[in-house]
């Protein structure tokens, strides 16, 4: 979290907190007006007005509540959405729940490169189509679909469209009039804000738009997300908001710079892939595979200095690799050897100079010890042998 | 996951990666796993045929840390054992030695039959039929 932020909340953990006289405005307000003033700051960041502001829990809720409220909402019109394969569960994981209700999903898959095909889109659309879900970028591989044509098509047809942005927003310029987005979830954690807040983005005009809660009560957020409103983590929220739209340009020219050094360099390494379309990026992320070693073998090989995961299964409890990866194309075996990079606000030059010199040892360390690099090395196909899956 | 102080040691200097002559007569070879899986392991072992000693043990093991740390772990602890002393290896004391938790007791596993598999692959090069081992626990 970026200490501005934290500095922003802090008073609004106590009751009677600042008073009117404080050298900061904010600081004097009460929870109401906060809350006002960061839901400005929170719509201002995406070009929306603050009415259209859901505040939720985070981007599970909001996917849950956008994807779910749209289907109860429009059940008259339809029962069918059109998602794809690279989602995150929060989505993905709606979807199935929603088809035992009765549902019908198609869930498109993505090219190669990680975008998905517009023209298998505009094929998939029926007359029943309420909802086309397609997030604005992948938090694995750092695609960016095409937001604009894929709410073209959506609009053609008479379905609402929903993105997952929480990769999104606040890295890249993100607009709902020009992105011509009906519903959008992000969360204020991935931006340098505080964990378990975050927003939906409901449409107000051309079209309006509606959304059945999902949670009942109170009637809080005009009716369609009731509970007392956690109002420290939503002035965090606005903070990150505010700063990200300010410093958005400036950081992403720094990050994408440091980025594109740390690809470059471990580019280098024979039999390593750069996963995903380089030109439609996120400007903070890289996701490279490397051949012949194993993703968390490798990770542990050093100091985690900047964001790293693995797409292999030894990270995760359910031993599957990255079904991201897979939808990709790519095998089982290339997506075990993934690493995903993440750069952000505080990353150095030094930590990517020592990252690429790390990386690039560790790797040529565990081929050394990979039965699989010895195989390639001897030109046998590893392919054809008969592997005993356990 | 927060590794051992043990498995981190194996991972740093591991012992006796390397590879054995396959071909040769009083080496045997188990290769375990699947790429697919994200884990595959190769054992080595080379025996001294009059006295059935394990004389040498090589590994090289595409994994992670604790597949790793499991493999180096076994070769030390085949070396100057017998074969039939070696058979009797159980993962579990790999698991015990490394203190693996529990969602990497199937690296102790792959090794374990790594062991088995090289074994064998000893026996029936020298005309010995190969044991058959039950299920090792996972
Ligand atoms: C693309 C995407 N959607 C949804 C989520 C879930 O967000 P939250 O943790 O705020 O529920 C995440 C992850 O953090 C994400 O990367
Ligand atoms: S080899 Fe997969 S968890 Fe150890």
């Amino acid at each position: 979290m970026d200490p501005r932020v934290l500095e922003a909340m802090l008073p609004y953990f106590v009751e009677n907190f600042g008073n009117a006289a404080s050298r900061n405005h904010s600081f004097g307000w009460q929870a109401e007006e906060a809350v006002d003033y960061a839901r400005e700051q929170i719509a201002q960041l995406i070009g929306a007005d603050p009415k259209e502001i859901i505040i939720t829990s985070g981007a599970t809720e909001g996917d849950n509540l956008g994807i779910k409220g749209v289907f109860e909402m429009y059940a008259s019109k339809g029962n069918h959405i059109i998602t794809c394969t690279t989602e995150h569960k929060a989505v993905l994981d709606t979807c199935k729940h929603l088809e035992k209700l009765g549902a019908e999903v198609t869930y498109l898959e993505v090219q190669p490169d990680g975008l998905i095909d517009l023209k298998q889109l505009e094929a998939a659309m029926r007359p029943t189509t309420i909802l086309v879900a397609i997030m604005y970028a992948n938090n694995e591989i750092g695609v960016i679909q095409p937001v604009k044509e894929i709410s073209a098509i959506a609009k053609k047809h008479g379905a609402l469209f929903f993105t997952d942005a929480v990769q999104a927003v606040g890295k890249i310029p993100v607009d709902v009039n020009a992105d011509g987005i009906d519903l959008m979830a992000f969360t204020a954690h991935k931006m340098y804000g505080p964990k378990g807040v975050g927003a939906l983005y409901v449409r107000r005009k051309n079209p309006r738009v509606k959304v059945t809660a999902q949670l009942d009560g109170g009637g809080h957020e005009r009716g369609m997300r009731s509970g007392t409103l956690n109002v420290p983590g939503i002035v965090g929220f606005g903070k990150a908001c505010e700063l990200a739209r300010l410093e958005m340009a400036s950081d992403t020219e720094r990050i994408s710079k440091l980025r594109d050094k740390l690809e470059n360099a471990l580019k280098q390494i024979d039999e390593s892939y750069v996963n995903g379309n380089p030109a439609h990026r996120l400007p903070h992320v890289s996701n490279i595979s490397f051949k012949y070693v194993e993703g968390e073998g490798l990770m542990m090989g050093f100091n985690k200095d900047i964001a790293l995961s693995s797409g292999s299964a030894c990270t995760s409890a359910s031993l599957e690799p990255s079904y991201v990866l897979k939808a990709l194309g790519l095998g089982d075996d290339l997506a075990h050897s993934s690493l995903r990079f993440g750069l952000g606000r505080y990353t150095t030059e030094e930590q990517i100079d020592f990252t690429i010199k790390a990386v690039t040892d560790t790797v040529l360390k565990l081929r050394d010890m990979s039965p699989l690099w010895e195989m390639f090395k001897d030109g046998v196909d590893i392919d054809a042998i008969q592997w005993a899956h356990h | 996951m927060a590794y051992s102080d043990k498995v981190i040691d194996h991972y740093s200097n591991p012992k006796n990666v390397g590879t054995l002559d396959k071909a040769s007569k009083s080496v045997g070879t188990g290769l375990v796993g699947a790429p697919e899986c994200g884990d595959v392991m190769r054992l080595q072992i080379e025996v001294d045929q009059a006295t059935g000693v394990i004389t040498d043990a090589k590994f090289k093991t595409f994994g992670c840390g604790s597949a790793i740390a499991s493999s180096s772990l076994a070769t030390e602890w085949l070396k100057g054992k017998t074969i039939d002393e070696a058979v009797k290896i159980d993962n579990m004391d790999l698991v015990e030695e490394l203190n693996l938790p529990p969602v990497k007791i199937h690296c102790s596993v792959l090794a374990e039959d790594a062991i088995k598999a090289a074994i064998n692959d000893f026996r029936s090069k020298n005309g010995l039929e190969e044991l058959v081992f039950e299920q090792s626990h996972v």
